[in-house]
């Protein structure tokens, strides 16, 4: 089986984070690059399933250089290869085009399953798997707390606000996970020391065959106007419980018309 | 005025709050119609959007659309914007709401906007990132704008309409029904209101110190028919479900009233929870950093405070 994962370098998760004034996109110098925290579960799927049934996980990411330390990070967890997309060109892209992006490159690459985190921690937009679905024309297996894979097909349990549906398709598939899925493993010194061998293929938009003018923040769908820090909340009233600590609650919100 | 295409969202056959607050905000940029995705829709749940001024329902009740997660709604809302060419499509900020969303701006090359708390009558969406800490404005500049609003955003208004019922018939491409759902497991639900749609959320975290210490959180929560959260601290412990997480990698809750309770208040947490109207915090250390967003706080034993909390609640409502 031949799994695709896709990564994405996000700011550190525990970060305070900001838009740069000059175009309003992500900052993503002020703090440090770490793999999107739910990438991690979803690497470490695409590792169970390989080791269980065989086959090879090929990572994928695109963004500025130094996401590629988020390729080697997937990589020296276990994964096999990488493809970094690298291009001035893709800078603030949005989701419709870092999904298009996304699927050129993982169409008519054979693969059988196509795993992502179920959300960014920057953009929290929980978008971009759908689209790529949409776009590849296959099925959408998103939100699983739970992943198999059997034969020619793969079952899911999607994590629903009530509980969860089992949702079945025919491979090749795209699979979001959400956290707790699975406990990611620390890449071992090992696994770090391999991590360098590794091929990964760097590929330029041209390289892609990707259409320059749907990519960028010149192409986005959407456009920023204006953004502002929200303003500091008003000082509350902060009062140390001397017994009666809960009463004071209550009399705060009965005056808030809460109760 | 040009149409404003409303996604429902419905459980037991059900109009939920959320949608409420939609064809609220579908009013100001236009004439709403609601669009209602699935089999069981009944004349109670038609009247109940038009309650909020829906002037056309849209029912695409073929029992398939039911059978296939998330596709078959972007390809419904796909052909009635061909048919109808919409001012917006308002989606609620659900997981299937954004997903939906998502692939209908694939589907009709149009802009999406994701977890606005506002959208202006000339379509400027308000956002809340990073945590609640930036505020943007954006605009579609692309396409059919595609807005998902988060819950709680905005306050349902009734504006009493008789809708027309429109049964719309959608011939499913292969694609969109290629996944499909076998089996939906509800777990027990004791009665509480969804975290995202509850108007109050009661949550505790790591100084709620085990599984039994919730007792007392779950005991002020029901006090006053709230929902219950909690920190990733303790869903990381095992203490509380994964599924009631509030945080960034959880839940974005924006309710009336959030009560943090044993939580410190880390950006994680913070990004889950900041755009709550009022903040009532319970903890023991002074100088957690949850008091800068307290609107009043206590520093106490939340053992001692939350209980006694709960009593007095039960009291003056009796």
């Amino acid at each position: 089986m031949k799994i695709a994962v896709c990564v994405k370098q996000v700011p550190d998760t525990w970060a305070e984070k900001a838009l740069k004034a000059s175009d309003s996109t992500l900052d993503r110098e002020s703090a440090d690059g770490v793999m999107n925290e739910l990438d991690e579960y979803a690497v470490e799927e695409a590792l169970k399933l390989v080791e269980a049934g065989g086959g090879e996980v090929v990572v994928v990411t695109m963004g500025p250089e130094r996401a590629a330390e988020t390729v080697r990070k997937a990589l020296s967890m276990g994964a096999d290869s990488g493809i970094h997309l690298l291009d001035d060109a893709l800078h603030g892209s949005d989701a419709l085009a870092t999904s298009y992006a996304l699927a050129e490159v993982l169409k008519d690459r054979g693969f059988d399953l196509v795993v992502f985190g179920s959300e960014s921690t920057d953009a929290r937009m929980s978008v971009v798997p759908a689209m790529v679905a949409e776009r590849l024309g296959v099925a959408q297996l998103t939100f699983a707390q739970k992943v198999d894979v059997d034969g020619g097909s793969v079952t899911i349990q999607r994590a629903t606000e009530t509980g969860y549906d089992t949702v079945e398709a025919a491979l090749p598939a795209v699979v979001s996970v959400v956290e707790k899925i699975n406990e990611p493993r620390y890449p071992s010194f090992k696994g770090i020391m391999a991590a360098k061998k590794k091929p990964v293929e760097t590929l330029t938009v041209a390289d892609a065959g990707l259409d320059a003018s749907r990519l960028g923040l010149s192409a986005a769908w959407s456009q920023v106007a204006d953004f502002a820090a929200r303003p500091p909340k008003a000082a509350g009233t902060v009062v140390t419980d001397e017994g009666d600590g809960g009463v004071k609650v209550a009399t705060f919100l009965s005056e808030q018309k809460f109760i | 005025m040009g149409e404003v295409l409303v996604l429902v969202e419905s459980e037991d056959g059900a109009v939920k709050k959320v949608t409420g607050e939609l064809l609220t905000l579908a009013r100001r940029l236009g004439t709403p119609s609601a669009v209602w995705v699935g089999p069981g829709i009944t004349d109670a749940a038609i009247a109940s959007l038009g309650e909020f001024g829906a002037a056309t329902v849209y029912v695409a009740g073929d029992d398939a659309l039911g059978k296939h997660p998330v596709a078959p709604t972007a390809e419904v809302l796909a052909q009635l914007v061909a048919s109808t060419s919409p001012t917006a499509v308002l989606v609620a900020s659900t997981a299937d709401g954004k997903e939906a969303a998502g692939r209908l701006a694939v589907k009709i090359d149009s802009g999406v906007i994701t977890d606005a708390v506002d959208v202006t009558a000339d379509l400027v969406a308000t956002q809340s990132v990073f945590g609640g800490s930036t505020v943007v404005h954006s605009r579609v500049t692309a396409g059919t704008p595609i807005f998902t609003v988060r819950g709680n955003s905005v306050a349902p208004e009734p504006a009493p309409a008789t809708p027309a019922r429109v049964d719309v018939s959608v011939a499913l491409s292969d694609a969109a029904t290629k996944a499909t759902i076998t089996g939906r497991t509800v777990a027990a639900k004791g009665g509480r209101p969804e975290l995202t749609e509850a108007a109050i959320v009661v949550s505790g975290g790591r100084g709620v110190g085990s599984a039994d210490g919730f007792a007392v959180i779950e005991a002020l929560a029901d006090s006053l028919g709230a929902a219950v959260g909690a920190s990733r601290a303790a869903t990381d412990a095992g203490w509380y479900p994964h599924q009631y997480q509030v945080g960034q990698t959880g839940k974005t809750v924006s309710p009336q009233l959030y009560i943090a309770n044993g939580i410190s208040g880390a950006i994680q947490h913070r990004a889950g929870m900041q755009t709550s109207k009022t903040i009532v915090v319970v903890n023991k250390d002074p100088e957690a950093p949850i008091f800068e967003l307290a609107d009043y706080g206590v520093v106490g034993d939340l053992f001692t405070v939350v209980p006694q909390l709960t009593e007095e609640i039960r009291n003056r409502a009796s």
